[in-house]
């Protein structure tokens, strides 16, 4: 055990504190992202009212009017709900998706000053079983603000919730067999440290870069995996929330859509790698790169899945469970098969 | 009697594997996309003639685009010497199914159309804008083209336009 350091407490904190941050400014955004986004594909224009004294930037005030009108709303509570749980719920769906992002490899260990610094808040030889437990803990969340609801629309998305968080996590685990037998090891930091001395996973692994993809889209259940919500049938497992509380499940959401992404950047895009670089061995120069490179990557793969988001229409509920567990599920297990024939064939 | 048998589309390899079909989507999207960022920027930097990277309208700030036989505010028109057209015929008076329009009649110094309108006044906030008045009039008096559709105003009596703001003699 290393001998306690306090500057290293503080280093802790400062990367606890840049991984929240990360989250919920990249969160915040992406509300503007999704106008925007949304709206030129669509030939609009898009929100851009919101202003102070008549400067609007391209309506990027957007974000704090919501977050201002979400904290100042009134927060009802109808009558007939669970209150301990109603109110626990948006917590444990938000709190589940920030711990994600806490164990995300933001960059490699860089040594300024004499000494190694590790860009990654929580090392740990398990991270990758971690951010997954965590990311399949979330649907708690979802199923106990539908059944504390006391609504029958919010116990159906609830339902929803639940039996496709099961057909997209297995897949999810399972696409990524193939990628965890090449890189040997459950660290998040050790596989991008392997994929920088070898080769991306998506060039290795492109079946499952986009099976892991699809089923992290339906993770986050966002357009079109969007049934727990499904706004136009049922309102879904948040239709007794209001308020700040609500805030929190449309945080929910985007923040799990981060956690994929950089998921994905981790898993098969190189983490913070920058090809031809060496990047653990240029100081803080390199440690800025990481962290930027890791932003860039994670940035272009949010753009990707928001454009998916407003071209698919919504899944049926029997066909997300077929593409779940009868197409993409035999896939991501011949994808291991031929992954491990692949290695065995070429040592 | 013959069945008739409706051909169902059939879904081939091609579209379950979705893989395809959902590139299609995106392709369409994402030029979409790029394409009206282009616009966007070229016009952002200045450039001149190019298609708007948008189809929006900002209202309020630019003119509401109204569409040709766009069926707006009243007007009533004159004659070639100045004087109203209406001779107070009380036609669209009473073909008015909103009962939003009163005149009230005199006699007109001309000899050829023997009555005119004392006072002329639409109730715009009671008025259906069917359009009924202007196919009763008998003598083209009143049509609904003035191509205004910002009537609104604080007071049920401000609807209430009057014959010379009608004519356009007097602004409002």
């Amino acid at each position: 055990m290393t001998p306690f350091a306090p500057e290293m407490l503080l280093w802790s904190l400062v990367k606890v504190g840049f991984a929240l941050s990360f989250a919920m400014s990249i969160a915040g955004l992406l509300g503007w992202v999704e106008r925007k986004q949304s709206a030129i594909m669509q030939d609009r224009i898009g929100a851009n009212r919101a202003g102070i004294f008549g400067i609007t930037i391209l309506g990027l005030f957007h974000p704090i009017a919501d977050a201002i009108k979400m904290m100042t709303k009134e927060d009802f509570v109808a009558k007939g709900v669970l209150k301990p749980f109603h109110a626990l719920a948006p917590m444990i769906s938000l709190g589940c998706g920030l711990f994600c992002l806490a164990a995300m490899p933001f960059g490699g260990t860089v040594t300024v000053l004499g000494r190694a610094w590790s860009l990654q808040p929580i090392e740990s030889s398990v991270g990758l079983p971690l951010v997954l437990a965590a990311l399949g803990l979330g649907v708690h969340g979802i199923v106990m603000a539908g059944y504390a609801s006391g609504s029958n629309y919010g116990l159906l998305g609830a339902l929803r919730g639940a039996s496709q968080m099961i057909a997209s996590e297995v897949c999810l685990v399972s696409s990524l067999a193939g990628a965890l037998f090449l890189y040997g090891t459950l660290d998040l930091q050790q596989a991008v440290v392997w994929q920088a001395t070898h080769a991306w996973g998506i060039v290795l692994q492109p079946l499952g870069f986009l099976l892991f993809l699809t089923a992290g889209a339906a993770v986050t259940k966002r357009t079109p995996f969007d049934l727990p919500e499904g706004e136009s049938e049922i309102v879904g497992y948040h239709v007794e929330y209001s308020g700040m509380k609500f805030g929190m499940f449309l945080m929910t959401d985007l923040i799990e859509s981060i956690v994929i992404c950089c998921l994905v950047t981790t898993l098969y895009l190189g983490g913070w790698a920058i090809p031809f670089l060496d990047l653990q061995a240029m100081g803080l120069l390199g440690g800025v790169l990481m962290v930027a490179g890791f932003t860039v990557k994670v940035g272009l793969l949010i753009f990707l899945l928001m454009q998916v988001r407003w071209t698919l229409p919504r899944f049926r509920f029997d066909q997300l469970l077929d593409l779940g567990w009868k197409n993409m599920l035999p896939l991501s297990l011949l994808n291991f098969i031929v992954t491990v024939w692949g290695v065995y064939l070429w040592q | 009697m013959t069945v008739r048998v409706v051909e169902r589309p059939q879904r081939t390899l091609a579209v379950q594997i979705y893989l395809i079909e959902v590139w299609k989507g995106l392709y369409i999207t994402f030029r979409h996309f790029f394409v009206n960022m282009a616009r966007h920027a070229m016009i952002a930097l200045g450039m001149k003639g190019v298609t708007p990277g948008s189809v929006t309208i900002q209202y309020p700030e630019d003119p509401a685009v109204l569409g040709k036989r766009a069926r707006t505010r009243h007007r009533l028109l004159k004659r070639d010497d100045g004087a109203p057209r209406c001779t107070a015929c009380l036609l669209c008076e009473t073909i008015c199914p909103a009962k939003c329009i009163r005149i009230t009649a005199e006699d007109a110094p001309d000899v050829r159309v023997e009555k005119r309108a004392k006072t002329f006044s639409i109730d715009l906030g009671m008025c259906i804008f069917c359009g009924y008045c202007v196919e009763a009039c008998p003598v083209d008096a009143i049509h609904m083209d003035a191509n205004d559709v910002e009537i609104a105003s604080y007071s049920r009596r401000d609807m209430i336009w009057t014959m010379p703001q009608l004519l356009g003699d007097e602004p409002r």
